[in-house]
């Protein structure tokens, strides 16, 4: 089925139950889907797990969901930041999990929930903290980690645009983790900036195919 | 001057963070695709000249990133992996981070410069994580960077305030990488990691017998 195109943000999120398991895209604030996460607050989902590649920054998009207490941990790869006092102050009170993931295990880990990859060995992390209790076996000389598949519930992303079948173009590097979280999760919700006819986005440019797409919802300021 | 070449030892004084980013940038060959961490690394496109034909790769998603934007050129969809709004010059391109840490990961890049506390002299890294227990660990692309890129160069003060070498027999900090640095440059001196030791390249208003004196592990004299 293409995907849905929802009037409201609330519609694209309705349904999203408690204990999910939620993608959210971004790198700091670009790419960051702030009207699907503030529909999931007012929604009320609680016991959220979060993987993206940050924990918040400020005070809106998921500082914002994080401040309200509905999320039980959070996977990630950079979570301390300048403006990331939201989360820091949950962690050190004991009130968030955390799992710091190196960045590209978090991209690759959801890229084969999404590509039906069972697990993989990569060299990152062999012999840190990061690394303990993980199996491992020497390829090729090296050692390597066996890592696996991170898979969504939902995936909340941002894009640029889209049209009305769900096929995605992104901008810039606001790209970042949309288009592999849009193959790893049960329900793939996207927030864009335009939705145009279908046809009318150049095939060639499309980074997210309609088929990895269930609902569309254009940006409230757009 | 051909950067595989040790240099002879200078009386300059030791260097400013500006001037080991220049001096790191001058060891870039023409035209290598490089990615720069966070912090000291970022100090590095400075010093690089127009003509150098380096291409530098940012994590988040992009190749042929250019300088800071200001004022009416910043983006915020454009933005480095520090999050700092950038620019892009001709020839750019964007992919997503499962491609980009692929092409860190596949050993596409042929330089990353990283930022250390402390690096030991079999080359292993520790950049993440200070490990007292109230810290918030952190580790982004580090890991993935020390890895997979082809050089791994770390620029640092060689001591740090208290007076503790950075350059040690053994890491104490957890540990980002093992056996995965090349090089390190810092305001004393710039450093090889060989299979043989440690051997000093370049001094900057120090002797190798002064350093060795400092440092708790054996220095090989630059060949002449």
């Amino acid at each position: 089925m293409t995907a849905r195109l929802c009037a409201h943000a609330d519609e694209a999120v309705a349904g999203i139950q408690d204990g999910s398991t939620v993608l959210v895209g971004g790198f700091g604030m670009a790419g960051m889907p702030v009207d699907l996460i503030d529909a999931l607050i007012r929604q009320g989902a609680k016991d959220l797990t979060v993987v993206s590649n940050n924990a918040g920054n400020g005070d809106t998009g998921l500082a914002a969901l994080l401040a309200k207490g509905r999320v039980r941990k959070v996977v990630c790869s950079f979570p301390r930041q300048a403006d990331s006092y939201v989360f820091d102050e949950l962690y050190r009170a004991g009130r968030v999990e955390l799992e710091v993931v190196p960045q590209g295990n978090l991209a690759e880990r959801i890229r084969a929930a999404g590509a039906g990859i069972g697990a993989f060995f990569c060299p990152t992390g062999a012999g840190t903290l990061l690394a303990e209790g993980k199996e491992t076996r020497v390829i090729d000389g090296r050692v390597h980690v066996l890592e696996y598949p991170i898979k969504g519930d939902v995936a909340l992303i941002g894009a640029h645009r889209a049209d009305r079948m769900g096929n995605l173009v992104y901008r810039k590097t606001a790209r970042n983790f949309g288009p592999v979280m849009a193959t790893a999760a049960t329900t793939v919700i996207a927030q864009v900036r335009e939705v145009v006819d279908t046809g009318t986005l150049d095939p060639e440019t499309v980074v997210t195919p309609s088929i990895y797409v269930d609902r569309v919802v254009q940006e409230a300021s757009a | 001057m051909n950067p595989d070449r040790p240099r002879a030892h200078d009386e300059r004084r030791p260097l400013s963070k500006h001037d080991v980013a220049a001096v790191l940038a001058r060891d870039i060959p023409h035209g290598a695709f490089v990615n720069l961490g966070i912090g000291r690394p970022t100090l590095v496109a400075d010093h690089l000249p127009a003509d150098s034909g380096v291409v530098l790769h940012t994590e988040n998603g992009m190749l042929n990133m250019g300088p800071a934007a200001h004022g009416d050129a910043i983006d915020p969809d454009l933005t480095n992996a520090g999050k700092v709004p950038v620019t892009e010059l001709p020839g750019a391109a964007y992919f997503h981070h499962a491609d980009s840490f692929a092409m860190m990961r596949g050993g596409h890049l042929d330089i990353c410069v990283l930022g250390a506390f402390q690096v030991s002299a079999a080359g292993d890294l520790a950049n993440w994580h200070t490990g007292a227990p109230d810290a918030i660990p952190a580790v982004g692309g580090a890991m993935d960077l020390a890895i997979g890129a082809k050089k791994v160069f770390v620029t640092m003060t060689l001591f740090t305030r208290t007076g503790a070498p950075k350059l040690v027999p053994r890491c104490t900090y957890p540990l980002t990488g093992l056996g995965c640095v090349d090089r390190v440059y810092t305001d004393l001196a710039v450093f090889d990691i060989t299979p043989q030791g440690v051997m000093v390249r370049e001094t900057f208003g120090t002797t190798v017998d002064e350093l060795a004196g400092r440092l708790d592990l054996p220095l090989l004299p630059a060949r002449d």
